[in-house]
């Protein structure tokens, strides 16, 4: 089944939240390698500036892959994940993500395109903390953007 | 893993910083294990990554690792020398060659971090990562972008 370029341009409604854990924080950073203390340590991450343990730069993937998968996961998408590669990533931090945090995160499909047999489908995940503003009100304050391309081969290539 | 530190976690000064630095180098050991311990950490379990059977049906030689590991373990370095992750503002990276992971023993990986670009106005600096297997490079403009 060939993509559907049809998809280009959606936006999906924001996801439910993502509560980040202190301990998820520090079994990702254990998993990369990342040892530095403010992802660990409480009284390191306060003492650095932090309201609590710190998020590795790219932890913000275990956010982002919930909301693509509202796209990879339709059918109507046409996106065999088994002819997929990765094919770039860049995480843009208007703030640390923090234990604590409550995230939401709206997706778009920014691009399809499809040339010489491989289709290019690029997503933007606009990650935002969860709160109420002053007034009671739901406010989103923005934390992360994600923006992801996936290369998907097509049937004979 | 291991990491060769410069002096200790303190902030790097923008003004000592020129264009070529080298930040630090980081050599990575990937194994099977590792890969299984990301797959959980992350919620990403495509069979790939873990499954030779499944790897092989779709046309790789083998498990691979996640390109996001990759991505992820090479950052460490630049979170070191910056002294604070949260001063990473900004990375991206291309993934342009898939990293074998044996049944037995381990692909190593060599990471390298050099300055850039400083931009003092803006009091940012970028950091270029270099990523080899095997002498070859396995991502493309990996650049970190850290204020200081």
């Amino acid at each position: 089944m060939a993509i559907n370029a049809d998809f280009a341009g959606r936006e999906y409604p924001a996801t439910a939240p993502y509560s980040v854990g202190r301990e998820k924080l520090r079994e990702f950073a254990a998993a990369v390698g990342s040892t530095h203390p403010v992802h660990h340590d409480l009284v390191a991450a306060r003492g650095a500036g932090h309201g609590d343990l710190v998020a590795p730069p790219t932890f913000a993937v275990v956010v982002a892959q919930r909301a693509e998968a509202q796209l990879i996961e339709d059918p109507e998408a046409g996106i065999d994940f088994t002819r997929v590669v990765h094919a770039d990533e860049r995480f843009t931090h208007h703030r640390p993500i923090v234990a604590g945090d409550e995230l939401v995160t709206v997706l778009h499909v920014d691009r399809i395109v499809e040339r010489a047999g491989l289709a290019m489908v690029t997503t933007r995940c606009e990650i935002f903390a969860a709160a109420t503003d002053d007034a009671g009100e739901p406010a989103r304050t923005p934390v992360s953007t994600v923006v992801s391309t996936l290369a998907v081969r097509g049937e004979d290539a | 893993m291991t990491a060769q530190r410069p002096a200790a976690a303190r902030r790097p000064a923008i003004g000592d910083l020129a264009a070529g630095d080298v930040v630090g180098t980081r050599t990575v050991e990937v194994d099977r294990a590792r890969l299984v311990r990301y797959a959980g950490a992350s919620g990403d379990f495509n069979p790939i990554h873990w499954n030779d059977t499944f790897a092989a049906g779709v046309g790789l030689p083998g498990v691979i690792a996640h390109g996001m590991f990759t991505m992820g373990a090479a950052v460490a370095l630049v979170e070191e020398w910056a002294g604070d992750p949260g001063a990473v503002v900004d990375y991206q990276t291309r993934f342009t060659r898939p990293v074998p992971v044996p049944d037995a023993g381990v692909a190593t990986l060599e990471v390298t971090g050099t300055v850039g670009a400083i931009d003092a106005d803006a009091g940012t600096v970028r950091v270029d990562l270099t990523v080899t297997f095997e002498g070859a490079r396995v991502l493309g403009k990996t650049q970190a972008v850290v204020r200081l």
